[in-house]
């Protein structure tokens, strides 16, 4: 396919352009990587709306400029960090602490490490070549997804994480990324997480920023799940209201494992949350849900690609997104299945809670199938509350509001339900309710 | 003085005129029957009486305890005292029914200024409440109605009704689709609620009903108006004549 001709750079474009160009000798390692990626931006420029992956979540348009590079925290900003990931505190996780994209050791709990689990920061692997994390890096699920390659050029720090073969880890793993929130920046964190075989963890990863924060957002995280492994992986989204976040996850998993991923979505300006798994070996079982809540203007895109290479893997895809005031709910899922992925099951639903007639959901699901003896298939719907289920609420004395907030529960609880750990639904229950409080 | 007053009640869906000058009397402790035949106005009434949107009512009055009805919003009804047994009790699924009883329960009681139940005592009261109607703990932890049988989802309603305790009880057709044993531990659960403070309405196509739930006084609806007024043994004459003469003196 021939470059498209784009002679003139948005201001945003140029600023980056500007930025790699002054901060790539300072970025730690990784020279060639970042210098190919940011070849992959220059071509491709901004994804935008004629770019069918991006037709709902135009970023060139979202993106009038680009902020600078956040600068590391200094000791005010991990000072306003000291809190951070409090609201989930019942889970007791091993906390790991990022302010403004730099791994930080001394906020974080690297006490007494479990076993076969080390904990370490991505720059730092970097800088010294490490080629544990340089041979994955990127390679984990090949993609030439703009917003990853932005990320692999910019990529400041974040944490490498090694979970040994069959260590059973008994605290879950909790990555909190903060934004300080000093002057607008742009922050880009990346992550690697691999699990050996018949290993066993849990990745909590909070976004959250001091309100009002001008911040842009763009992170990734790679899992490889090893064979036999079972890995648990939510991602809350609760930054400021002023916050464009894109997050990239890829994962490639191996045979007879188990994944479960949870996207939970309840802030920031713009959120584009991508998905990439990659089901390599057989006999896997993997439920990939999410819950998004959104109000006012704001936007979320979910993009899921779900890649079926592999025997018999079973895929539960449940996505939920209540939308009020002129907000605006994308779901994009594709479940591809090869050619040598017979006996595959895959099942994907999106469902949309519209709460008012300015709200709009977007719902596009594809199924590619390339074998013979599969079972897929997908649902979308879209719709107010039920005026009928309210009726009934409100005739046993439970006022207007009130039923619907019981509604609304109900119709989020439905993808809450699908996380194993008990004390996090719990957490994301009151999270729920808590939304429900602040809407106007 | 009456508990349910309705005089000259008019009420028009979807444009159609459904009501036409209803009028009934509800004495307090009184058990009426409203039977009628099919499109008569029988749910439409009920409907009306809880608050349901969409029933516009065009002329007449309402007066519940001496207080108008019309324009009060239903969860306001409930908490005065006014609840319905609905005839097709509607699922809710990811509401457990325990949740929902103590959020129906305590808005009620919130309403009326009255503490609201703690977890334990709500609990005690809705075990002892169920166990009576035969209503198992592991049904209270469901989805309200969510896989229920039809005989389930109306003994939930006649436990929803004796944990709210109201001074009227709407029942709409609580006979349909109930096999002989369902009604009997239906009507029993109902007839252990009568008190000299409680009223009810039992609305019924059938006489069946009412020779488990017999009532203190009898009232044929027919095209929207109360046309015959009797004691109970006016239900076993409509069983045996049927609702034709009443049908066609409103043609004629």
């Amino acid at each position: 396919m021939n470059a498209d001709v784009r002679p003139i750079k948005t201001a945003a474009e140029t600023a980056l352009s500007t930025a790699f160009a002054s901060a790539k000798g300072r970025l730690p390692g990784a020279t060639t990587l970042r210098e190919s990626a940011f070849k992959r931006f220059e071509t491709a420029g901004l994804p935008h709306r004629r770019v069918e992956e991006w037709k709902y979540t135009d970023l060139r348009a979202f993106m009038r400029d680009a902020k600078p590079l956040a600068s590391p925290p200094d000791a005010a900003a991990k000072a306003r960090a000291k809190n951070a990931g409090a609201a989930f505190a019942a889970v007791e996780g091993r906390r790991i602490v990022l302010v403004d994209g730099a791994f930080v050791p001394e906020l974080s709990d690297l006490a007494g490490l479990e076993a076969g689990l080390t904990i370490r920061s991505l720059a730092q692997a970097l800088t010294s070549g490490d080629a544990a994390v340089t041979e994955r890096l990127g390679k984990v699920v090949p993609t030439d997804n703009v917003a990853v390659a932005l990320n692999t050029a910019f990529m400041g720090d974040g944490v490498v994480i090694e979970v040994a073969e069959r260590a059973a880890l008994t605290r879950p793993l909790h990555l909190v990324f903060f934004n300080a929130g000093g002057a607008p920046a742009s922050v880009f964190t990346r992550s690697l997480a691999v699990v050996g075989k018949g290993a066993r963890a849990m990745l909590i990863e909070s976004h959250e920023g001091v309100a009002g924060s001008d911040y842009q957002i763009n992170t990734a995280l790679e899992i490889v799940v090893g064979d036999e492994a079972h890995v648990d992986h939510v991602k809350i989204t609760g930054e400021g209201a002023g916050t464009l976040h894109v997050s990239s996850l890829m994962a490639a998993v191996g045979a007879h494992a188990r994944f479960n991923e949870f996207l939970f979505t309840t802030a920031a300006a713009v959120v584009r949350n991508q998905l990439f798994v990659h089901f390599k070996g057989e006999g896997t079982v993997a439920g990939i849900r999410g819950a998004t809540l959104l109000q006012r203007r704001q936007h979320a895109d979910t993009t899921l690609v779900i890649d079926h290479t592999a025997v018999g893997c079973i895929s539960r895809e449940v996505f939920k997104s209540v939308l009020d005031g002129e907000s605006r709910g994308v779901f994009q899922g594709k479940i591809i299945v090869q050619p040598k992925a017979q006996k595959t099951d895959g099942k994907m639903s999106a469902h949309a809670l519209l709460l008012s007639d300015d709200a709009e959901s977007d719902s596009k699901p594809e199924l590619e199938i390339f074998a013979d003896d599969v079972q897929c298939g997908h649902g979308s719907t879209a719709g107010a509350l039920d005026d009928d289920l309210l009726f009934y609420l409100k005739a046993r004395g439970i006022p207007a509001k009130e039923a619907e907030a019981l509604m609304i529960q109900a119709f989020v609880g439905e993808a809450i339900d699908g996380i194993e750990h008990a004390g996090l639904r719990d957490v994301l229950i009151d999270q729920v309710a808590a939304w429900l409080k602040t809407r106007e | 003085m009456a508990l349910l007053e309705i005089k000259n009640l008019h009420v028009k869906v979807d444009g159609k005129q459904i009501l036409n000058g209803l009028n009934l009397t509800v004495e307090a402790g009184q058990v009426a029957a409203i039977m009628g035949p099919n499109g008569s106005g029988k749910s439409t009434l009920a409907h009306v009486l809880a608050g349901k949107d969409d029933y516009e009512v065009t002329d007449g009055q309402v007066l519940f305890a001496g207080e108008s009805l019309i324009g009060m919003p239903p969860d306001e009804r409930a908490a005065k005292g006014l609840f319905l047994a609905f005839q097709y009790p509607i699922e809710i699924p990811g509401v457990a029914t325990m949740t929902f009883l103590r959020t129906a329960l305590n808005a009620q009681r919130k309403k009326r200024g009255q503490e609201e139940l703690s977890a334990p005592d709500f609990n005690r009261r809705a075990f002892d409440a169920a166990g009576k109607l035969g209503i198992d703990r592991d049904m209270l932890r469901r989805g309200v109605n969510v896989g229920f049988s039809g005989g389930e989802k109306k003994r939930n309603e006649v436990l929803q009704m004796a944990l709210l305790e109201p001074k009227l009880a709407v029942l709409d057709e609580t006979d349909s689709g109930l096999d002989i044993d369902a009604l009997k531990v239906v009507s029993e659960g109902v007839n252990r609620l009568r008190s000299p403070e409680r009223s009810f309405v039992v609305i019924t196509h059938y006489q069946r009903l009412l020779d488990y739930i017999v009532p203190d006084v009898v009232h044929v609806l027919s095209r929207g108006r109360i046309v015959r007024t009797g004691g109970k043994e006016l239900a076993l004459e409509l069983e045996d004549k049927g609702y034709a003469q009443y049908t066609e003196e409103m043609a004629s």
